[in-house]
């Protein structure tokens, strides 16, 4: 057993993946390229990183309303995040969640930007809420 | 979630799959944000440019307009954001014709469903301004935040799919800015220095925007002072506050209707204030400046401009001629563009080798790839909200105010 982080209960299916973290916040138009998969806004800070088929944790969804269509075009090319964890949430991230069945989990009991690092394996319960972290998993 | 009888038959799929659908969706989003139960809205508004749609959404929507119409029809008035391409003047900016026949289908696909295309993110200036404790379903941030603030209406951001499945059932769920103890202010700000432009406008939005942690936070700016502030300075301000700080809602003290005072804005005490002064507007505008004076597209957009911006830029320009090797594009909506073509506006703007255009916003039109087939890299604009979105997809954006901007696209060079 890893450790178990609890979150309010989310949106989506439950996964298992690597974790790309940062203490920086998401928009899907402002900060990705999603033709190619990787973070694009300069000032992000992961500019540059691929997120696609990554747990991706950061601190709050922010931007526009695109999000909400956005995640399922880019599952619909395998180009998409697997997951999403956040400390916050807004209303477009849990719509386009709904929308694409994708797995989202927001408003844990600390802050999930500090609880995860980049490559843990975690593993994502939208239906209870619960992530759990297996820093020995390869 | 409680439903009544009504919304329990749509869940039930009496009135179709394509409304059942929709409030099981929303059903999933109201538990998400723990609401009790389910909002009538008065009217939604559908962000839905082909940029965020993609073919995956374009076939979601042709799929739902193949559905007999007493199964897919809106079920309440319905108005589109500002789409992805202008039908009439995509060749002049070499807009790639393949997003232009996937704008072509979508919208089909919305006609079908009863939505009328408005294509517009000033409806509240130019369509039916909501009214105060009207509970509406708008998409757009820069429409949900004017909504909310200084009409006083109820909505969240509702991005597309949300603002569509409201159209189908005519519900949203209750949470958030629909309830009474979330429009009261959490954050106070004194403001020093009064903004004088639009762009100062839209800095102060961007200011404050930056220090909000979550969508939850309702700043309280006080200390505006003078003759109140016009619909486009709250417009400006508005869209960049939303746009920085993901933020729905704001009071502007003697300015919006539900802040008064700070005493009825705040619960209990009102918190201490974060003074915002003219250096703080200046380390602001500094952020967007240029290391050199190369300059390749100016902007005006985002949000859309008013008639009275069309006839300021058509002033600014009047006996004037763009240098060859700038660009300047103004988006516009198009019961605006009508009304300046009819007054001469579009007339006067385009003989000094502007481009209107017309149903778009320049973000929301494949910008990246525009930016490619033109080799635009230097953007300059007024809008705050548009050096925030701009840089991720390869901009590097300069702001300054629009006679600026203006003289700049004259000389060819940053001014």
């Amino acid at each position: 057993m890893g450790t178990v982080i609890q979150g309010h209960v989310g949106i989506g299916p439950s996964v298992s993946g690597e974790a790309l973290v940062a203490l920086d916040n998401f928009s899907a138009r402002y900060d990705l390229d999603r033709i190619k998969g990787i973070f694009s806004r300069p000032s992000h800070k992961l500019h540059g990183e691929s997120y696609v088929g990554k747990v991706l944790v950061l601190n709050a969804a922010k931007g526009g309303v695109a999000t909400a269509w956005m995640l399922r075009e880019m599952a619909s090319r395998d180009m998409a995040p697997l997951a999403l964890l956040l400390n916050y949430a807004n209303p477009i991230i849990a719509q386009g969640a709904a929308f694409a069945e994708f797995p989202l989990v927001d408003r844990f009991e600390t802050d999930i930007t500090c609880a995860i690092q980049t490559g843990d394996q975690v593993y994502v319960d939208p239906a209870t809420g619960a992530v759990t972290i297996d820093r020995d998993a390869t | 979630m409680k439903l009544n009888e009504h919304e329990q038959a749509i869940l039930a799929g009496n009135m179709g799959p394509a409304r059942q659908r929709a409030m099981a969706q929303q059903i999933e989003i109201g538990r998400f944000f723990d609401a009790e139960d389910m909002v009538e809205v008065a009217q939604a508004h559908i962000m839905a440019d082909t940029e965020s749609l993609g073919e995956a959404g374009v076939r979601f929507l042709e799929d739902l307009a193949d559905m007999p119409l007493d199964q897919c029809k809106v079920c309440i008035p319905t108005i589109t954001d500002p789409r992805g391409a202008d039908f009439n003047a995509y060749q002049r900016i070499n807009h790639d014709p393949v997003y232009v026949e996937l704008e072509r289908r979508a919208d089909q696909a919305f006609r079908a469903l009863g939505i009328l295309m408005t294509d517009t993110c000033i409806n509240y200036q130019t369509m039916m301004p909501p009214v105060l404790g009207e509970h509406l379903a708008m998409g757009d941030t820069g429409v949900v935040i004017y909504s909310n603030s200084v009409q006083g209406a109820r909505t969240n951001y509702e991005g597309g799919p949300s603002a569509l499945a409201a159209a189908l059932t005519g519900r949203t769920p209750r949470f958030g800015f629909h309830l009474d103890e979330r429009r009261r202010g959490t954050a106070c700000f004194d403001v020093t220095h009064q903004p004088a432009t639009w762009t100062e406008w839209g800095a102060l939005g961007g200011i404050v925007g930056r220090t909000m942690a979550s969508y939850y936070e309702v700043p309280v700016i006080n200390g505006i002072h003078g003759p109140a502030p016009t619909s486009d300075d709250l417009k400006h301000f508005g869209a960049a506050l939303a746009s920085y700080g993901s933020t729905a809602l704001f009071h502007m003290v003697g300015v919006t209707p539900e802040a008064p005072d700070l005493q009825t804005v705040f619960d209990g005490s009102t918190p201490d204030p974060t003074k915002i002064g003219k250096a703080d507007f200046e380390d602001f505008l500094a952020g967007y400046g240029a290391a050199d004076d190369a300059l390749d597209v100016v902007v005006f957009a985002a949000p859309q401009l008013s008639l009275l911006e069309m006839e300021r830029c058509a002033y600014l320009l009047k006996d004037r001629q763009v240098h060859r090797d700038v660009a300047v594009l103004i988006a516009t909506n198009p019961e605006n563009k009508h009304a300046s073509d009819r007054m001469g506006l579009t007339q006067t703007i385009e003989d000094a080798g502007a481009v209107v255009l017309e149903g778009v916003c320049f973000y929301q039109m494949h910008a990246r790839e525009l930016g490619e087939a033109n080799n635009w890299t230097r953007l300059m604009t007024n809008s705050a909200k548009l050096t925030n979105i701009i840089g991720g997809y390869g901009y590097e954006p300069v702001l300054a105010d629009m006679e600026r901007c203006i003289d700049s696209a004259v000389a060819g060079r940053i001014v």
